[in-house]
């Protein structure tokens, strides 16, 4: 690169914090947690990361972060993730593809509802009667 | 495609000379065998501050401290944690609790620290000028160059409160202030990272971690005081500190960060790296001074101070490593900001390399007034193998002891002062019952007296006499009137010399008399080293009710110093005895004593 003017110095200075942020994890309060034990993975956890961190790049969600964990014990709904985002209880989703993940950003995420279909396992059935999970 | 897993390798000189560098080539290679080269970025950073558990490999998100990692882990790392999201609990910091502290926010050493000057060590990669300006690099430069003018600069500084990191704790803006008002149409800025002080390394470590912090600083002060030209002094005994300071300003000066015209201001500036040859009395500014003009390093008498009259003759602000990189934080975040960090007297916060008996030997920063306690129990783990805590020095050859007695009291300038140490350039040492405080006091002194440059004969003469008695009392010919000789020559030394080396060599004797003078009375009436390490003050004996006759220790003895039948009692022939100690190492029925 040729020498920097004040205003390209800045430009860069946006661009390159974007990608250090991901590398931080002070401030993040959401966390995406995906199953990634062999049968996670057989039953495409894999597609399923590269898709939140894609949608959460779009969305620029810079509070959340997305990390793996071994199997949860929901071999028969694989994949399955944990949501853990603040105000909405601590949920789990089974049998989720590109497409749910996408929808689980958005639905759930940004929008503060449970994706009901695709809940296995926790919150429990009653609070999802009760109050749709709010 | 943004990366999921971020894999930041240690890269501190302490973890390299553990084959970090090995450990980084290996992630690189098994993630494209793996096949998730292009969804890992593997890093190597600056120092992560926990040398004692070195080599260290941190993975991010999920915050998982791997330490001692060894370059063979590699594959387990990649296979385990990145393919199968599976910690790798053995290698986590504490394996018996493994979850409970694998995070870094959850291990004790790192919750009473405060990072400015680190703040980007074990975090950026260092030799990527794009990480750096990614985490507020260069804005304080900006506003330096683009809004404030060189006095507004001086008031910030003065705002903040910063006192020089180098020992004395000069305040930082009346050094700039001074230089600035000086007239003369050539002026310096200067980087002392001579840093000499056994057991200490903190400047290196911020050198080899976030070297753009020390740049930006420089260019800032060129900018306050009106100078065009900065050197930075090194010793060439700080390989890899200089090799990413030479990449560092390489694309500093690619990106028009320094040279002509920067970022299109109209203010020129530029830096060289002048290396020295590792001279301890190069520490000292003018000595400094005279190294980088070409000549012998010797101390000049001041004033003139450099601020008027200093590299070759023009005005010059010298300050040290850890003091640059507090200013570009200070001038981004406002004097204010950091003038609520720290005591009344000492603002912000100091790194510490902590080294010795202690636990967790590593580097260290607290804001100013954190105790001693804090530091050597609780974040140093306290003493290593369950023995007692002895004493700390601080300020490293010029400094003193402090005792237990002294343990509360919160550390600043003043404060150290005043319980007969001081702050010096942050090396802490750290010395449990085992060490003899005689033998210390000597073993600074021998590097004082090495150091000398010579020319001034309170420090060339007085340094060497001290070590001449210091040797007579561990060899067991010490005589009452040698205290008092002592602390005479001490004395004299401390108002005769030229420089600040020779002024507080004699520091480490005088203290630890105060302190330890029962040690020393020991040493010279009783002929007795209370720790057993002076070796002609101490004897190894076997109790005869206790020796069974297993001949352990005499086939162990390097010197057939131990006779005796088996199932009899054995003795030892103390003309022939070396004092190794392995006899008492070896015998498991506490029949060797040693007196």
């Amino acid at each position: 690169m040729a020498k920097m003017t004040l205003e390209e110095l800045r430009k860069l200075r946006n661009e390159k914090q974007a990608a250090i942020q991901k590398r931080d994890i002070e401030g993040k309060d959401s966390r995406i947690v995906i199953g990634m034990g062999t049968c996670g993975i057989a039953a495409g956890a894999k597609v399923v990361l590269d898709t939140f961190l894609e949608v959460l790049d779009e969305h620029k969600l810079e509070n959340v972060s997305v990390t793996q964990t071994g199997c949860m014990g929901l071999c028969y709904v694989e994949p399955t993730i944990e949501v853990l985002v603040p105000g909405m209880p601590d949920t789990i989703y089974g049998n989720v593809d590109a497409e749910t993940a996408k929808k689980i950003v958005e639905q759930h995420v940004i929008g503060k509802q449970l994706v009901t279909d695709h809940l296995f396992d926790r919150p429990a059935a009653d609070i999802i009667q009760k109050d749709g999970g709010r | 495609m943004a990366f999921r897993n971020y894999i930041l390798v240690c890269g501190g000189t302490a973890c390299e000379s553990s084959r970090a560098d090995q450990i980084y080539q290996n992630l690189i290679k098994e993630c494209k065998d793996q096949g998730v080269a292009d969804e890992v970025q593997v890093i190597k950073t600056g120092c992560f501050g926990f040398c004692e558990q070195g080599p260290i490999v941190k993975v991010l998100p999920e915050d998982s401290f791997y330490v001692k990692v060894s370059p063979k882990d590699a594959h387990e790392i990649i296979a385990e944690h990145i393919i199968k999201g599976r910690e790798v609990t053995r290698l986590l910091y504490d394996k018996s609790e493994s979850r409970k502290h694998a995070k870094v926010e959850d291990i004790q050493f790192y919750q009473k620290q405060f990072r400015i000057v680190l703040r980007n060590c074990g975090f950026i990669d260092p030799e990527n000028i794009d990480e750096y300006i990614a985490r507020e690099g260069y804005e304080a430069l900006e506003k330096a160059l683009f809004e404030m003018t060189g006095d507004d600069i001086i008031e910030e500084l003065k705002t903040a409160g910063l006192r020089g990191r180098g020992g004395a704790g000069f305040p930082t803006w009346m050094k700039w202030n001074f230089t600035k008002q000086a007239e003369n149409d050539v002026k310096y800025v200067v980087c002392n990272a001579d840093e000499g002080d056994p057991g200490a390394y903190m400047d290196r470590s911020t050198l080899e971690g976030d070297p753009h912090s020390v740049l930006e600083a420089m260019t800032i002060c060129g900018k306050a005081i009106g100078a065009q030209k900065g050197y930075i002094y090194i010793r060439a005994e700080y390989p890899l500190a200089i090799n990413r300071l030479e990449i560092a300003m390489a694309q500093a000066r690619e990106y028009g960060l320094l040279g002509k015209n920067i970022l299109g201001s109209g203010f020129d500036f530029d830096i060289e790296i002048r290396l020295g040859a590792g001279a301890f009395v190069c520490g000292e500014e003018t000595a400094l001074l005279q190294s980088i003009e070409g000549h012998r390093g010797m101390p000049q008498p001041r004033p003139p101070f450099p601020a008027v009259k200093g590299l070759w003759g023009k005005p010059t602000v010298i300050n040290n490593v850890e003091t640059w990189a507090n200013i570009p934080v200070i001038i981004s975040k406002g004097g204010n900001w950091f003038s609520k960090i720290g005591t009344a007297d000492s603002k912000g916060t100091k790194v510490f390399a902590l080294t010795g008996k202690i636990r967790n030997s590593g580097l260290v920063e607290v804001p100013m007034g954190t105790t001693l306690r804090e530091i050597v129990f609780d974040i140093g783990g306290g003493i290593a193998n369950g023995r007692k805590f002895k004493a700390v020095q601080t300020g490293g050859p010029s400094g003193g002891v402090i005792t237990d007695a002294d343990l509360d009291t919160p550390i600043d300038f003043g404060s150290l002062v005043r319980i007969g140490s001081m702050m010096g350039s942050g090396g802490m040492i750290v010395m449990d019952e085992d060490d003899c405080i005689v033998d210390v006091a000597k073993f600074y002194l021998n590097f004082t007296v090495d150091e000398s440059c010579g020319k001034c004969a309170p420090c060339r003469i007085g340094g060497r006499s001290l070590c001449n008695i210091l040797e007579k009392i561990t060899l067991g010919n010490g005589v009452p009137e040698d205290l008092e000789a002592m602390a005479t020559i001490g004395k004299a030394m401390r108002v005769g010399s030229l420089c600040a080396l020779g002024q507080t060599a004699p520091n480490p004797i005088l203290s630890s008399m105060k302190f330890f003078g029962e040690e020393y009375r020991a040493h010279i009436e009783d002929k007795s080293c209370p720790s057993g390490t002076c070796k002609n003050l101490v004897t190894y004996s076997i109790l005869a009710d206790k020796c069974i006759g297993c001949t352990a220790c005499a086939r162990k003895c390097p010197v057939g110093a131990i006779t005796g039948e088996k199932k009899q009692l054995h003795i030892i022939d103390q003309n022939t005895c070396i004092k190794c100690g392995v006899c008492l190492e070896t015998c498991k029925f506490g029949a060797v004593v040693v007196q």
